[in-house]
């Protein structure tokens, strides 16, 4: 029980670590997953090849291997970062072709009339996307990409086995210590379910204020 | 090239699609479209090229690196570690499809702290990520690693199953369930004689795509040292003797990796599609979760 007070900084340490690794793979999975999405429903055909291809193998790479390649892989071509960048790198590469795929489906639900009416009205295909179609479509996606950085947030603990440090990985450390482990992962668990809550009680206040019910 | 499209509807929606994006193009955008197709084209080449060319300018085809695959030890080993893989990931599959089915069956229970007792279980094992209760059971309950793997594997996997599966026998039709108890059937025999056989069949792509998300979390396998795959390709990718070959052993593993899930997701693709051409299916209702949208963890 003692274990949380007595080491309250080494928790705190692993905590903000997988707050941050989860906030800084987020944003790149959320840029990633968008450009990738634009990529898909491009009229331009090699775009769309490439937004196929990133969205079918990265889904279907284990995380881990990914992290493993990413990792241990990239130093190999001289690319030497601090662990935690690779993380994001692998966290957030991954995490985006799910975003695209929820924001795809997004897409197909907005109603075909939004679109001829901002061609009618002369837009572009960028402004058609970005100021008529992806607005509405972010609107009725808001619950699925919150369930997309949950799972995002829960993935993030691989990276404490690649040298990040993050909540799961202070077990190894208070072990060490002698401390029961038990109560170490009671607090570990404590510790991540404060991050899923926070981000799903986010979304939630995201879908209220814009989520639509079309 | 230019001759005009046989189909011209199936053309159009070839090119637009159901979405509110962009009409059919006409010759002038047709062209401007190609012209960037071009572009992207010699953009991706470029980046690919430049791959290539990293790959050769760190001696990562040079004939040391890709020795050891020519051995029959190391030809063995990874074998095996495929084995254990393949062995990991049917224990937890039939174990969770099991433990799926109990605690549906405990949350579409009728006594109240059966229905507790499930819906408790299952939101905290959705919760908590995978790695955490594997390594509890790993590291706190000191179990082997095979079924520390397939133990967390279960309760994780096995809690989301139970949802697809509570949803699967919600979403069939309410007069099924009626007409089953008007003749006289008892809750057990209404479940497993009618709502299950049809819930199942409308979930089966789901459910599906879920054990592709199990089969791509045994290589959690790596982290608490079970000997699987990754394993496999992590000592060989360690070995001086062959010039750590850590690029070379990426490229072996992950193209079968990425394949047998990419297998099993075409899978479930498949069945989806074939569902949805057929009729009778229509009557279970439900619309079948897109398949492959899964995510370990999200739901």
């Amino acid at each position: 029980m003692d274990v949380l007070t007595k080491n309250f900084s080494l928790f705190a340490k692993g905590f903000l670590g997988t707050v941050e690794l989860t906030v800084y793979a987020s944003l790149l999975a959320l840029a990633l997953g968008f450009l990738m999405a634009s990529f898909r429903v491009a009229p331009i055909r090699s775009l769309r090849a490439l937004g196929t291809v990133w969205v079918t193998v990265l889904r279907n790479t284990p995380l881990t291997l990914l992290f493993f390649a990413v990792v241990l892989g990239l130093p190999r071509f001289g690319l030497v970062l601090p662990f935690q960048l690779f993380a994001v790198l692998a966290l957030g590469c991954y995490t985006s072709a799910f975003i695209c795929e929820v924001l795809r489906s997004g897409i197909n639900t907005v109603p075909r009339g939004q679109g001829e009416a901002a061609r009618s009205l002369g837009m572009r295909f960028g402004q058609t996307l970005g100021g008529v179609v992806l607005p509405q479509a972010f609107r009725t996606v808001i619950p699925p990409i919150g369930s997309t950085l949950i799972a995002l947030a829960k993935n993030s603990a691989i990276a404490g086995a690649f040298s990040v440090t993050e909540l799961l990985g202070t077990y190894k450390t208070l072990n060490e210590l002698g401390y029961s482990i038990i109560w170490t992962f009671v607090w570990i668990a404590v510790g991540y379910l404060i991050i899923t809550l926070a981000i799903s009680a986010l979304f939630n206040i995201m879908e209220k204020r814009w989520g639509t019910a079309r | 090239m230019n001759r005009p499209a046989k189909h011209p509807s199936k053309r159009a929606t070839a090119v637009t699609g159901p979405t509110a994006l962009y009409d059919v193009p006409g010759p002038r955008t047709r062209r401007r479209h190609r012209v960037y197709g071009v572009v992207t084209t010699a953009a991706i080449a470029a980046l690919l090229g430049w791959v290539l060319y990293l790959l050769f300018d760190t001696g990562q085809f040079t004939a040391v690196k890709w020795s050891p695959f020519e051995y029959r030890g190391i030809q063995d080993l990874l074998l095996t570690g495929l084995g254990n893989t393949l062995k990991a990931f049917a224990y937890a599959a039939v174990l969770s499809l099991a433990l799926g089915a109990v605690l549906a069956s405990g949350r579409l229970s009728e006594h109240r702290p059966v229905r507790w007792v499930a819906t408790a279980l299952v939101e905290f094992f959705r919760a908590m990520p995978v790695l955490v209760m594997i390594f509890f059971i790993f590291v706190a309950l000191k179990v082997q690693a095979l079924p520390a793997l397939v133990a967390g594997l279960t309760l994780y996997n096995g809690s989301v199953l139970a949802e697809v599966f509570r949803t699967g026998v919600n979403s069939v039709e309410r007069g099924q369930r009626e007409a089953a108890y008007a003749l006289g059937m008892r809750k057990t025999q209404v479940m497993s004689y009618v709502l299950v056989p049809q819930a199942v069949r409308a979930m089966l792509p789901t459910i599906i795509s879920q054990l592709v998300v199990a089969l791509k979390d045994t290589s959690l396998g790596y982290l608490i040292t079970y000997e699987e795959f990754l394993h496999a390709g992590k000592l060989i990718a360690s070995n001086l003797d062959y010039d750590l070959p850590f690029i070379p052993v990426v490229m072996v593993i992950s193209p079968i990796y990425i394949g047998m899930c990419m297998l099993l997701s075409w899978f479930a693709h498949w069945l989806a599609g074939r569902q949805r051409r057929n009729p009778r299916t229509d009557a279970a209702g439900p619309a079948p979760a897109s398949p492959g949208t899964l995510l370990p963890g999200a739901q």
